[in-house]
């Protein structure tokens, strides 16, 4: 795991947390969305709240495709959690939200689950489905064999 | 009534975002290193090559399914059981299906993370 490769992870984190915020923003100016006003739905990509939480989201699956593509599955899961953490944090610290005992006590157990995962190796070392003309370096890496 | 329909949306959320995840996660693998690529022949042949790999369509179909499993389910059950029950036990699923269907080693370490994980993805929901 190099440095890039974690800010990869973090892009994952960042990059979904701000483009769900900035989607529930734009869906508050539109109102109850339903099927019966379909067109109203189609023209919520002009507003410009729901336009740059799509793009954050684009951005976000370019992350996660990345990430998939070097480390395991139930390596790069946990890190999507994160978000949770931190759309709590910046309630909490931006916005005053009281936090219940209960939800720290959640955080609590996300990021030590994302501790746990972080600490482990990232890769499979003997993955049958990567073909052997593009292994990763990560596989000859010494962390892997810890 | 209206619980065995929330429950109903709330499995097949579970089912497609875990195969989802699953066919994205084996098509990457395919794929290979995104950043070696990118260096050695561009961002062009990193998309060629994730769009031309099958089974990613039918990863992102997989998604569109969980996405508007989750539309019918909140429209069924209330947003405080629906969001929650699906989002952790999908991180329960999907080291169950990493292992068996990516043959990811998931060892004491990762199954202690995906219950912490699971737990308190419900705590923060509730």
């Amino acid at each position: 795991m190099t440095f890039r490769k974690y800010l990869v992870l973090a892009g994952i984190t960042v990059f979904s947390t701000a483009g769900d915020s900035l989607l529930a923003r734009g869906m508050k100016d539109l109102g109850t969305a339903s099927l019966h006003n379909l067109p109203a739905l189609l023209l919520a990509i002009l507003n410009p709240w729901v336009a740059a939480g799509i793009l954050l989201l684009l951005a976000f699956f370019s992350c996660y495709m990345a990430a998939l593509s070097w480390a395991d599955l139930t390596y790069v899961l946990p890190a999507t959690s994160l978000g949770y953490v931190l759309v709590a944090l910046i309630a909490h610290f931006n916005f005053h939200e009281e936090i219940s005992p209960t939800r720290w006590l959640g955080i609590a157990l996300i990021a030590a689950g994302v501790g746990f995962v972080a600490a482990g190796p990232s890769f499979t070392p003997t993955h049958p489905l990567a073909d052997a003309d593009h292994v990763v370096p990560d596989v000859l890496s010494p962390e892997v064999k810890s | 009534m209206k619980d065995v329909h929330a429950w109903a949306a709330i499995g097949a959320i579970i089912l497609a975002s875990t195969a989802g995840d699953v066919l994205l996660s084996y098509s990457m693998k395919r794929v290979g290193d995104v950043g070696e690529l990118w260096k050695q022949r561009g961002i062009f042949a990193v998309i060629a090559r994730v769009l031309g790999t099958p089974t990613f369509a039918l990863g992102v179909a997989a998604m569109g399914a969980a996405f508007y499993s989750l539309l019918f389910g909140l429209s069924w059950g209330n947003l405080s059981l629906v969001v929650p029950a699906s989002a952790s036990l999908t991180f329960v699923a999907n080291a169950v299906a990493a292992k068996i269907f990516l043959h990811e080693r998931v060892g004491r370490r990762r199954w202690i993370a995906a219950l912490l994980v699971a737990a308190g993805v419900v705590l923060m929901a509730i």
